[in-house]
């Protein structure tokens, strides 16, 4: 694969590079209205523009940085000015480039670089950016109290919840996802350091080894208990889903959300020490699946559908009652599917000689209220897995349609 | 802290207890893919009559215009699998685990009712196994039975006094009685957890409510005891714990548990005291954990202690490992204690807390072992 690297990506727009293995793009392109320079994107270049923003159906990248900031200025002007900046720099970093043209290395020594630089050398690595506003945002600080969409209803404290606020919240969150953890770091950490004095880190955090596939064209991933994750997850083949499940259509709330949709975190911690302490099989029945092949129990291979009807010995379900896919199942509850694109973590360890190790829980839905809420409610209550689970962070944010060629994150909310 | 443990399915734990070759049914049964099955009105064509022991799939498709059912029975009418309300047209598939070599039948029911259309079908191989008769764990579990019946017994004498005690308004004789009352319930706490929705009755913890559920049990009286003072309704709470733990210690005496559900209990105790305990989570109001925490371990020691025959002779390095951790892990506790009782966790250092959680994840690792060696 040819690699896009930043040095050689002068003047990239004009440079005509062949559109390589459609595949590569796929998903990508499903969603995005390709015109322009985007058309002639390299593999590892996703495109940032489109009806909907890049980073949800975009097939899952292997690594996250995800911040979430409080605004910290009253000056809505301020607010606008840094998303328009925020929206350029994302422009430029996503296609590979610096923040600013010569920003690392190349602009006056007496200067600090306008480019922090570690990302010099490095291809794009199917870097996407992705932006969401959070309930807080919506008080009288900026005059948006009557522009926040009912689905954007704080969300219920949920049983066995142990959430820390230092993790949870914010006005405002970044999404980057790339195939290379210091691209994901470098494009946070510029837009952080674009919003100083009108934003401030909230909380962030790193993650890993996707732990769910959004397309056909991935193998479906294992989350850190050992076991495939996000087999009967939305794809982004899956286009009339998608609609029903995951976009704002227009008329589901405020006009200027159609073609966003609102994105739920849950930084989940394993306890890994008495998960890896548990049989086999009690781990299958938790999970409902076999751990090699990821077959559904009771059936013999990953794809075949869930059911939830076969009976093992005397008629016992195979797929227990308290099974985490028969609970989060779409049969359980009535339809409700969403989109999963969460990613493992590992952040040191904890102090008492266990690893501070999870899963940090990324999903798009279209409303809420209707989606992840009641989900979430029914896992919370019965999910067997819950004995091996704590939530320790939590968040939702609208996230705001995609970006036009000459336009900014947050226009059809700020414009 | 209600934590959920391997269903119970005392009639089928043969199954359960069933060690084949395989790990986690992702082999192929009889070379050659699913045995599929065609079911009509009134045929019931099974594609196949023989396979070897370990994991059958089978596909059954509905040919005939009624819903159906398919059954594998093994002898004795005892269900092995079933696939319920296939509609006509339709295929479903099932993949169970037949460890041991038989006779069996084949059954199609179309309409969904009586014996259904049979067929003999025959399970070769499959490795010898074990049941849970033999003398030693049998000895076992009795041992053990009596053990909970003891528990009980002073579960529901003592419950009755704490009672007594939030009823009459005492609030330093019920603070006395709490922690030393809950040990009896802590010790037997996997055998609770058999009986669904009484334990969370008698030992929810505030954080894990659910929406519409009431808040009773003895946390709610820790609770009113510790932060709220004694409430309207802290009476009737009381006298609510009396009736469920009446109920639970009835039920507890006749449970019949597996030499398998011992070992599992011994380990679950343990897990109890890592994420409950250790982090001061299940006494938040009191503080009472290192009680908790002395009886969990109590509770896993007289599961071993019942083990330990069938353990000495199949494993006697891991049965010396599990005593030299025991031994550990009381040595640390030993170190709190106070007056009758314990220090409080509040007044545990983080030095302390870690020490505590290094060995009881050092017990937890042999723990964790003796189920396999259980099921042998």
């Amino acid at each position: 694969m040819t690699q896009v690297s930043r040095r050689r990506l002068l003047g990239f727009a004009g440079a005509g590079v062949a559109l390589a293995g459609a595949g590569a793009a796929a998903g990508a392109g499903l969603d995005h209205a390709l015109s322009g320079p985007e058309a002639h994107a390299a593999p590892d270049l996703v495109p940032f523009h489109g009806v909907h923003q890049a980073g949800i159906v975009t097939p899952t990248q292997e690594h996250l940085h995800f911040a979430a900031l409080d605004v910290t200025t009253k000056d809505r002007a301020k607010l606008v000015s840094l998303l328009r900046k925020w929206t350029d720099a994302a422009r430029r970093m996503t296609g590979g480039q610096e923040v600013v043209p010569n920003g690392a290395v190349g602009g006056s020594a007496a200067a600090p670089p306008g480019d922090t630089g570690e990302a010099l050398d490095l291809p794009a690595a199917s870097l996407t950016l992705t932006i969401g506003f959070g309930p807080s945002l919506f008080d009288d600080r900026f005059g948006l109290a009557d522009r926040r969409p009912p689905a954007l209803a704080d969300l219920p404290a949920f049983p066995k919840d142990n959430l820390d606020p230092a993790r949870s919240g914010g006005d405002l969150c970044i999404q980057a996802c790339a195939n290379d953890p210091q691209v994901a770091v470098h494009a946070v950490r510029n837009l952080v350091r674009l919003g100083f004095g009108t934003t401030e880190v909230r909380w962030s955090q790193l993650g890993f080894g996707r732990s769910a596939s959004t397309s056909r064209s991935q193998v479906t991933p294992r989350n850190l208990f050992g076991f495939k994750d996000g087999t009967n997850n939305l794809k982004a083949e899956d286009t009339d889903a998608l609609a029903q499940h995951v976009w704002v259509a227009p008329g589901d709330g405020p006009d200027w959300m159609a073609g966003g949709s609102y994105l739920v975190t849950r930084r989940i911690r394993m306890h890994i020490e008495t998960w890896d302490r548990s049989p086999l099989r009690e781990q299958e029945q938790i999970v409902g699946r076999t751990k090699g092949t990821g077959a559904p129990l009771g059936q013999s291979a990953e794809f075949d559908p869930v059911d939830l009807h076969v009976g093992g010995a005397n008629g016992e379900p195979l797929v227990p009652a308290d099974a985490h896919i028969r609970l989060a199942s779409a049969e359980n509850l009535n339809g409700v599917r969403i989109l999963r694109r969460g990613y493992n973590f590992v952040d040191g360890s904890d102090g008492v000689g266990h690893l501070e190790a999870g899963l940090f829980f990324i999903c798009f839905n279209r409303d809420p209220r209707t989606q992840f809420v009641p989900m979430q409610k029914v896992l919370s209550a019965k999910d067997a897995m819950m004995e091996y689970l704590e939530h320790t962070g939590s968040a939702l944010f609208a996230v705001p349609p995609g970006v036009t060629e000459t336009g900014y994150w947050g226009e059809s909310l700020f414009g | 802290m209600t934590l959920r443990k391997t269903p119970l399915v005392v009639a089928g734990s043969a199954a359960l207890l069933a060690l084949s070759a395989c790990s986690g049914g992702d082999q192929k049964a009889a070379a050659g893919g699913p045995i599929t099955v065609e079911a009509t009105d009134t045929a019931c064509t099974v594609s196949a009559t023989t396979a070897n022991a370990g994991n059958l799939s089978f596909e059954v498709t509905n040919k005939g215009t009624k819903v159906t059912e398919f059954y594998l029975y093994a002898q004795g009418d005892r269900i092995m699998g079933e696939v319920e309300n296939i509609a006509p047209g339709l295929t479903r598939k099932l993949t169970i685990e037949v460890p041991d070599a038989g006779t069996y039948q084949t059954a199609c029911k179309p309409g969904m009712s009586g014996d259904g259309i049979r067929g003999a079908f025959t399970v070769t191989g499959g490795a010898g196994r074990k049941t849970d008769t033999n003398t030693q764990l049998a000895d076992a579990t009795k041992s053990y039975a009596t053990y909970v019946a003891s528990q009980s017994d002073a579960l529901l004498t003592e419950t009755q006094k704490f009672a007594d005690a939030v009823k009459s308004g005492n609030v330093a004789d019920a603070k006395a009685r709490y922690a030393p009352t809950r040990t009896y319930y802590e010790r037997i706490e996997p055998v609770a957890e058999k009986f669904g929705e009484l334990d969370p009755a008698i030992d929810v913890r505030e954080a894990d409510l659910e929406e519409g559920q009431q808040f009773t049990g003895f946390h709610r009286l820790e609770k009113d005891l510790w932060v709220t003072g004694l409430q309207p309704d802290s009476g009737q709470i009381a006298d609510k714990l009396v009736t469920d733990v009446t109920t639970l210690v009835n039920q507890a005496k006749t449970i019949q548990l597996s030499a398998l559900d011992l070992a599992n209990g011994a380990k679950g105790l343990l897990d109890e005291v890592a994420t409950g305990k250790i982090t001061g989570e299940e006494e938040t109001f009191s503080h009472t954990d290192l009680w908790d925490f002395q009886a969990n371990l109590d509770g896993s020691k007289a599961a071993i202690q019942s083990l330990r025959p069938v353990l000495q002779e199949r494993d006697p390095q891991l049965v010396s490992e599990v005593d030299i951790q025991v031994k550990n892990v009381q040595t640390l506790l030993d170190k709190q204690r106070s007056g009758d009782g314990f220090k409080y966790y509040t007044e545990l250092t983080q030095d302390q807390i870690r020490e505590f959680a290094s060995a009881v994840d050092a017990l937890g690792e042999p723990l964790s072992k003796v189920a396999e060696v259980v099921a042998q």
